[in-house]
Order: C-alpha cells, then structure tokens, then sequence
C-alpha cells in the first residue's frame, strides 16, 4: 500500500543533513553546544547561544509535553486540506527546546496542554522521513 | 541618545478607500494615494527626496514603485517585516530627516489581497504556489500545516491555559472594533455584532472563530513625513513624532517565552525616547490581526499585566468613551486589511490627532497623544513589532 506523499517535502542542506538522515533510521536527534552546553531547535551550523562553532548531534530522549496546540480546521494547502480536522502544536522536548509538529494517532480532542508525549515516524519518501509526536504510551 | 522628538511631522495623509479594485494595480493605488497625500500636505513631486515602501510581491520593490511615479529620490527604504513594516518606515524615516539626509519622505503600501484571492491566513505555504521549502526554518516547520491563524491560535489557548482568558473576552475585541467600523462609512463591515455572534461563528483554528479573524480586502495608502522647517509651511497641522520602537521576536532557538510578544521589546524604547506614560496616551491603534493579537499587544505595550489583557480588553474599553480607545476607523477586524495593515494604523492616529472627527462619535475628545504598534509575522513564530507616539501639535 503506497499512497504518494502530497504534503510539502523538507529540503536537506548540509547543517541539518544529519538530522533528516537520523530520522530514516528512527531516531529523533537534537544539538547541544560544546562550548556553552545548551540545546537548540531548529538545528542549525552555529550555535544559536554562544555563536561558537561546536555544536554536536546528541539523541532526544524523543519524549515531552504539549505546551501549546491548535486544531485547525481550514488550510488551503494541498496534503492538509484533505486531513483537517488535524492538530497543530508546539511540543517541549524533555531537553528544554520546542518544536513544531502535529500530534497524531489521537483524537483531537483529547490534546491538552501538558500532555505527555513520544515521537513516531512517518514515511514521506525513500529519503525523507518525518517525525511526529503520539500520546506517551 | 540624541533627542529626537518632534524631529520630523507627518504632515499628509491618504487612504485610497477602495476595499475592491479589480480593475487597479498595486502600483496604481499607490500612485493615486502618494498625489493625494502630497496635496494633503501641500507639497509637490519636487518636494520628495525619501521614498518607503514594503511588499510582499518582490514586483512591488521600491525599484518598480520610484519607475512608476518617475520619480528619482535619494533616499529608499523597502524594509519588509510584515504587517508592521510602516512602523519601522516611519521610524528609520525620522532618523534621515534628523539626520539632514532628506527633508520629505512618503511611506505608502497597497495591496490586492481581496481580489487576487489571497488566503492570507489559512492558505498555508501553498498560497504562494509549489512550495520549495528553505532548508530552515520552514523544512521544520510547514511539514505540519502551519498556517498564519493556527500559529496565533496557539497563543491563544495558552494565553487561555494560563491565564484563564475566555473566548468572550476575546470577543469583546471584534464587538469594539465592529463599533467603530459602524461610525466609519468606508469600513467593509459595519453592522453591529455581539459576543454571541463572535463565539457562535465558525471554528477556523481553534480557539479562534472566524470573526477573531481580521478581514481580506483590497487597499492602500500613503503618508507623508517632512522636517520640522518643511512641517511649519505645510497646509496640515503638523503630527509630531515623539517616540518610536522597533524589534523583531522569534523563537530563541526553542526557548524564547512565546508569550511575550515583540512588544515587549519595543515599547520601552518608544516610551523612553518619547518620555511620556502610558496615562498620557489618548487613544492607541492596535494591529488586530486577531482578537488575541490585541490582548497580547495591549499587555506587552504595558497597558495591563501580562495575563490581564482579556478582562482589560472587556467592558467596552477599547470604544471610544472607554479608558483607551483602539482602533476608531473600525481596524482589521472590521474596516480593512490589505495583507499588512500597519499603515493605516498612521493614518487614523493622524486623524485623530487632527480632530478630523469632532463632532461625531468616533472622535476621542482632546486627542493629544496616540500609540501605534504595528505587528508583522506571526506571534508564536517569528514576528516584528513597532512602536510609534505620536502628539498634536
Ligand atoms: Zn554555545
């Protein structure tokens, strides 16, 4: 069963290659700074605190809460106009940094803010795989 | 800092009052409001030296805007931050005068939002056609559908979360604004409507209804800045530029409160360079992109408490008659809003502060001092916000 992936598809540059090629293998990686030790999303070449050079790909424990949501009900967008109602939301990694996603295999109404939650994968293509957070299981 | 109130005036305004034009370029409606706010002023082409604009049409650059007016000036500014960006204008607008760079500069906007079909807020990054995604931040991003109204949605319901803000109250935002829309025969909408209306009309991102939601209309406008010397000579009282703010806030790397706005940032700078309080404030224009953009802006400008926007925004406050009167020319929610707005945020405060209205309900009485903050972006994201306080003469 393939569906083709009609949602909008990231761009790899080489600062966030790292990432979307750990997401293919099921896991969810962050940045930590080496020389000032602070986490930072959305990955980038320098770190975003101190400006300094040395920031390395660490494992996320992959866990967290919602801080903030909205279900969305109209977006004109191919791929999400099909899929409304569907939940947007702001999720805190346990690491401290905040991230975009949708939460999903849930129903929407049942989101709350503080809600515990875990990432999950999704195939979009053979080179892109997306995360997404679920309730904690 | 160098003391630069009441360096420079707005000395001519115009708003093109159309809120569909088909039949009219961009370029068009710029071009007509430019002419008439330089008569406004009582000043020519000549005059000129200063030109402003922003877009989002890369078609609509400063380039293409001076070839259109044939005209050849010295000073160009296209900063482009969003709604807010006339706020910025005005403000870099008074340091070249101040700085003798130039003695007249026009800020002017336009936009065929409404009848190029553009679904400002909930076309989501396929409103601007095949989406190629930047590398960041959007490849993190617009993978889950982010549009302009969820991302103020999300504010919203932890502004609800912590804070105990209700939909109503939100609400009492677009029942204020459709008040003074009701006074302004060029508004869009301008029938009276109540809470229940606000909360009863349908779910576009929850918590927000469709009408916390600003309009989509065509428009533009223009206005004139001028040197104290040219301001003395013009045909208009001049409206002095007391304080101005600029900031622009973002996500901090995923940590940044998103609860504070850029306000929060530029407020302080306004107030302090115009040295005045928020009591000495008469009226404020608020962009109201949402309800939930004016109960975080009237916070983060310091006009309430962070958390106590939504009983502040209650009780008819916000009208004209009430402890702070916004938005008199009906704002976003209700009279217009061409893709940015922050223009038109200038021209009613210059209205005001002229008494254009005396004798009529959507005057403040004695208007002396008024508060613009323009927001662009998207609070939650990344956004800008400018201050501006302005004074009669
Ligand atoms: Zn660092």
């Amino acid at each position: 069963m393939t569906t083709a992936w009609n949602k909008p598809l990231p761009t790899v540059a080489g600062e966030t290659k790292a990432f979307w090629d750990s997401c293919r293998r099921g896991q969810l990686v962050i940045q930590v700074c080496e020389d000032c030790g602070e986490y930072q999303w959305y990955p980038r070449g320098i770190c975003a605190n101190c400006w300094g050079e040395n920031v390395r790909w660490v494992q996320s424990s992959g866990r967290g809460t919602v801080w903030t949501y909205t279900v969305t009900y109209q977006n004109r967008t191919p791929g999400f106009a099909e899929m409304v109602p569907y939940v947007l939301a702001l999720v805190e990694l346990e690491e401290g940094v905040r991230m975009f996603t949708n939460i999903i295999d849930c129903n929407p109404r049942d989101v709350h803010i503080g809600m515990p939650v875990e990432v999950t994968f999704q195939t979009a293509t053979p080179q892109i795989t997306i995360p997404y957070f679920k309730p904690a299981g | 800092m160098v003391d630069l109130r009441r360096a420079a005036a707005i000395v001519g305004i115009h708003e093109h009052v159309t809120r569909y034009a088909p039949d009219k370029s961009e370029l068009q409606i710029q071009g007509e409001s430019v002419i008439k706010a330089l008569a406004d002023a009582g000043l020519t082409k000549d005059d000129v030296d200063g030109l402003f604009t922003a877009s989002s049409s890369a078609r609509n650059s400063g380039m293409n805007l001076a070839d259109y007016l044939n005209m050849y000036p010295s000073y160009v500014d296209n900063t482009t931050v969003g709604g807010g960006s006339f706020e910025f204008h005005l403000s870099h607008a008074l340091t070249a005068i101040a700085a003798g760079r130039i003695n007249v500069a026009v800020i002017t906007y336009s936009s065929l939002a409404r009848s190029g079909g553009v679904s400002v807020g909930t076309g989501g990054v396929g409103r601007f056609g095949h989406p190629v995604l930047e590398p960041s931040p959007d490849s993190f991003e617009e993978l889950y559908g982010m549009t302009t109204v969820g991302l103020y949605a999300m504010i919203a319901r932890r502004h609800m979360h912590l804070y105990g803000t209700t939909a109503e109250q939100l609400a009492e935002v677009s029942v204020a604004m459709r008040h003074h829309a009701s006074m302004n025969p060029e508004a869009l909408f301008r029938d009276p409507i109540t809470v229940e209306d606000v909360v009863g009309s349908r779910v576009i991102s929850d918590p927000l209804h469709l009408m916390d939601c600003c309009i989509i209309t065509d428009g533009g406008g223009a206005v004139v800045v001028a040197s104290p010397e040219v301001a003395r000579n013009c045909r208009r009282t001049p409206v002095w530029v007391l304080g101005t703010g600029e900031a622009i806030a973002h996500q901090g790397a995923g940590k940044r409160d998103l609860m504070y706005i850029a306000a929060h940032q530029s407020s302080p700078r306004a107030f302090e360079m115009a040295g005045v309080t928020h009591d000495d404030i008469d009226m404020a224009m608020v962009y109201d992109s949402f309800t939930i953009t004016v109960v975080e802006t009237l916070e983060d400008l310091g006009f309430c408490k962070k958390g106590e926007g939504g009983e502040f925004v209650s009780g008819g406050r916000l009208k004209v008659g009430g402890g702070l009167p916004i938005n008199t020319d009906g704002g976003g929610l209700s009279s217009n809003h061409p893709g940015m707005r922050g223009l038109f945020l200038l021209l009613e405060a210059t209205r005001q502060l002229r008494h254009q209205f005396d004798g009529t309900g959507r005057q403040v009485p004695n208007c002396q001092l008024a508060l613009a903050h323009g927001t662009g972006g998207a609070l939650g994201s990344r956004h800008s916000g400018g201050t501006v306080i302005l004074a009669r003469d």
